[in-house]
């Protein structure tokens, strides 16, 4: 299962600008990071510093003013398959069942049908959904939506996993459970991981390392190295080794969301 | 690439779901929803025939007007000829083919309007510009343009229902979430792919609205071609029968074009219901 010749990515001196009503915003400056493969990036930041859009310009969305995206030694050009895209609204295909959506990548690849049904069900057993294949979107909560749209990126083996807030919209309780799903899956399925998020608590608890980005332009203001040992369970986060970090991180991202939101200063 | 192994991954116990409102009515309720239906149509009969027994004429005047009993007769005659038959299967070819072509063009052109935008520039104007006439406006230059009879019929048919299916066709594409096309080019989906797995999908709730709304201005413009320009069809028959003065033949193919309107519809519904199996039923508040 564990491949880790591939998931290598190296982003070089990326600057990203779009304009909106005629005005130049500068969302991404300068951003340099190369992630090993099979890596576990968290990308932390306040909200509107564009994390997002580094995330987009791997996947391919959006195209850098400046500087290189680079996978596994080939330049990003477009979207493809080979980099995997979870968003925070799960963005099934509501008129699939769970199943459909699961193999859609692989029938894109025009895998026959009962290969592509036999890994799919590999792959919701992986995120506990089985005996579901035959639901519709409509019919699952949030969480099991977010696990059906983890399993139809992972299905295409991607080189790296792109994940954008992906529990941002659930409840305290289903978030804890699926950022432990997620560790379980990525044990199974080792891939490299870029995770965006602004919760400090889960970037520490799932990922490496954790890129603390300054307020717009997104800049990076520090790289934290997260030692604690895996399997990680939920119960890390009171250990004193975490407190530290999040200490370190918390402060940083304060001043940060103090630069958003001028008007309080201690 | 191994197969996953089945591992015991996750801590999450999947919780049961209900199918989407998809369990049928208790069969008691079903029966009351009948009985009350039926009771709606009974009503209507009864206060028709009350109106036309005491010869109201309170403004609007029931005097000339058939009794339900002689609209009854006269359909158990006019059911009885060979006749009358021929009007309604002229009618049925012309709303078919007329529907079939409007469904196509319809909805073949409205999914290249709706997503492509150079399709959009050369093909939305003259649609635009023609979408506010209404059909009847178009039945003598019709006469005109079309070699046959049926053909021109046939034509302001397609036209009635063409417009409502384009339109919302379009409607139904642009409404797309652009999120479902990023993640389907993140799988992998080329343009063609996408064109087929996310935009005729995304747009088949709207395509069936259409169809639904275009089947019944298809019937407007079908019976107001026949008056006009007919020598054939139901709306024919109901005109001529004002004109040799048998009024209860005018009710009859009134009726007669009512329950074909309505058969249509509901026919359309339920095929576009059997497409659509994702959507969740239609839930009203009451037993």
């Amino acid at each position: 299962m564990t491949d880790d010749s591939t998931g290598r990515i190296e982003i070089d001196d990326l600057s990203i600008a779009y304009g909106v009503n005629g005005r130049r915003v500068e969302a991404v400056r300068r951003f340099t990071l190369t992630t090993t493969p099979g890596e576990f990036v968290a990308l932390l930041g306040p909200s509107g510093c564009g994390k997002t859009t580094v995330l987009n310009a791997v996947a391919g969305f959006v195209q850098p003013s400046n500087g290189t995206v680079v996978v596994d030694g080939e330049p990003v050009q477009g979207p493809g398959a080979d980099r995997g895209m979870v968003f925070q609204q799960p963005s099934l295909f509501p008129w699939k069942t769970v199943l459909g959506n699961v193999e859609f990548g692989l029938k894109m690849r025009g895998i026959k049908k009962t290969l592509r049904t036999s890994r799919a069900h590999a792959y919701l057993s992986l995120v506990g959904l089985t005996g579901f294949e035959d639901a519709y979107p409509a019919e699952l909560s949030g969480g099991m939506q977010q696990r059906v749209g983890i399993a139809r990126t992972l299905v295409n083996r991607p080189r790296v996993m792109l994940m954008d807030e992906p529990f941002g919209a659930l409840d305290a309780q289903t978030r804890l459970a699926m950022q432990e799903l997620l560790l379980d899956v990525w044990r199974e399925v080792r891939t490299t991981v870029i995770f965006v998020t602004h919760d400090i608590d889960e970037a520490l608890f799932l990922a490496d390392r954790v890129v603390v980005m300054t307020a717009r332009p997104g800049e990076i203001r520090d790289v934290v190295t997260v030692k604690l040992a895996r399997p990680r369970a939920a119960e890390v986060i009171a250990t004193a080794e975490f407190m530290a970090l999040k200490a370190r991180v918390f402060a940083q991202v304060r001043e940060e969301s103090a630069r958003v939101l001028p008007g309080r200063r201690r | 690439m191994a197969a996953v192994p089945a591992a015991e991954t996750a801590p999450l116990v999947a919780a049961p779901v209900a199918r989407a409102a998809a369990a049928p009515a208790a069969p008691a309720g079903r029966w009351r929803r009948r009985a009350r239906r039926a009771a709606s149509l009974g009503l209507f009969f009864a206060l028709w025939h009350v109106a036309t027994e005491s010869n109201l004429a309170f403004y609007v005047r029931f005097q000339n007007i058939p009794a339900p009993a002689e609209v009854l007769a006269e359909a158990v005659d006019l059911f009885g000829t060979a006749g009358f038959y021929v009007h309604i299967l002229a009618s049925l070819e012309r709303i078919w083919l007329g529907f079939a072509i409007a469904g196509a063009l319809g909805i073949g052109l409205g999914l290249l309007i709706g997503w492509f935008r150079f399709a959009e520039d050369t093909l939305l104007p003259p649609i635009e510009l023609l979408r506010p006439i209404p059909a009847v406006a178009w039945v003598p230059l019709s006469i005109m343009l079309w070699p046959t009879e049926r053909s021109s019929i046939v034509f302001i048919t397609a036209l009635g229902a063409f417009f409502p299916i384009v339109l919302n066709t379009i409607h139904g594409v642009e409404g797309i979430d652009r999120q479902l096309v990023r993640a389907a080019t993140s799988l992998g989906a080329g343009r063609a792919a996408i064109f087929r797995e996310v935009v005729i999908p995304g747009a088949l709730p709207s395509i069936v609205t259409g169809l639904s709304v275009g089947m019944g201005v298809s019937w407007l413009c079908l019976i107001s071609a026949e008056m006009i320009s007919g020598q054939f069809g139901v709306g024919y028959f109901t005109w001529v029968a004002y004109g040799i003065v048998k009024y209860s033949q005018i009710v009859v193919g009134m009726l007669v074009i009512g329950v074909l309107g309505m058969v249509s519809s509901v026919l359309i519904r339920a095929i576009g219901a059997r497409c659509m199996p994702w959507l969740p039923r239609r839930v009203k508040d009451g037993a």
